[in-house]
């Protein structure tokens, strides 16, 4: 059962964990369009994908946030990707499938996934 | 939407727009006497009642990038496909609430879906707002409160962790096999 016990032990072990880390100014942002457009395209399991592969890898630094519609909704799921000193990546029509390998190669390895960018669209 | 669960999550979001701090969604739902319903509530800045007549127009928007508003006449055409009816109750500066009803063995009846999905991302997105999540099914109900989590939390630690997020999943998953009597 989860108890309200073990989240005051996840709480003891975050408050661990925030001393230890510091604010960092690179951090990654991850915004998953999240209006209708993007919810009836299929964002939700694409965002929760993204949460799962970054606990997974237990990536530091990296938020996952959810955002309007930017006004291409025929191009839904959209994910944009803002790493701090670069330019914004958009990738479109994702799936929960290429969520792994936009996190290992952009996100990690710093390697932008061209085939699923919107200028691989146009 | 495949869902009832996405237009949820679709209309939840028309709250965090409305400035709300505090946003309690509710689903009864009886297989017995054959019937679901949604509750939607906020404590947002509320709509006039000519605001709340133009929201069900597909062609009214808030928005300034385009001319159409889907969200909430595909939550209505849900609830009224299936023979069952669509609500809402809205003050200026008190709230809104939005009340779907759905006859659940209508051959038009959109299923729930993964309701703990939508409040677990509400709740990882908005990490400043509260969520009131309650379910009641034939076999029993629960509730989660975000603040009562904070309380237990305290200030330092955002309801966003991606433990505490672990936590919140296994809470939803854990109760809904209850109230489901699996």
């Amino acid at each position: 059962m989860k108890s309200l016990a073990e989240l005051q032990a996840i709480r003891d072990k975050a408050k661990l964990e925030l001393n230890m880390r510091h604010e960092n100014p690179n951090a990654v942002r991850i915004l998953v369009g999240m209006a209708t457009c993007g919810i009836a395209a299929g964002a939700r399991p694409v965002l929760n994908a993204f949460t799962e592969e970054v606990a997974k890898r237990n990536l530091q630094d990296v938020t996952i946030t959810q955002t309007g519609c930017i006004g291409i909704c025929q191009f839904e799921p959209v994910v944009e990707i803002e790493i701090p000193g670069e330019d914004k990546v958009t990738y479109v029509k994702m799936t929960p499938e290429k969520v792994a390998k936009v996190v290992n190669d952009h996100i990690v390895n710093r390697n932008v996934v061209t085939e699923y960018t919107i200028g691989a669209y146009k | 939407m495949r869902e009832l669960s996405l237009n949820v999550m679709d209309v939840a979001q028309n709250c965090i727009t409305a400035k709300a701090t505090l946003v309690t969604i509710e689903v009864v739902e009886s297989d017995k006497d054959d019937f679901l319903d949604i509750y939607v509530k906020d404590n947002g800045c509320g709509m006039t009642k000519e605001q709340v007549e133009s929201v069900i127009d597909p062609f009214f928007t808030t928005r300034k990038t385009r001319k159409v508003g889907l969200g909430v006449p595909l939550f209505k055409m849900a609830a009224e496909q299936t023979g069952g009816s669509f609500n809402i109750d809205s003050t200026v500066n008190v709230g809104t609430t939005i009340y779907a009803h759905f006859i659940k063995s209508s051959v038009d009846m959109t299923p729930l879906g993964d309701i703990n999905s939508t409040v677990k991302i509400l709740i990882q997105c908005n990490p400043h707002i509260d969520f009131v999540f309650s379910h009641k099914a034939d076999c029993g109900e629960f509730t989660l409160d975000t603040r009562e989590l904070r309380e237990v939390l305290g200030s330092d630690v955002p309801l966003n962790t991606p433990d505490v997020l672990m936590w919140i999943d296994g809470f939803l998953e854990e109760q809904s096999n209850i109230i489901y009597g699996g």
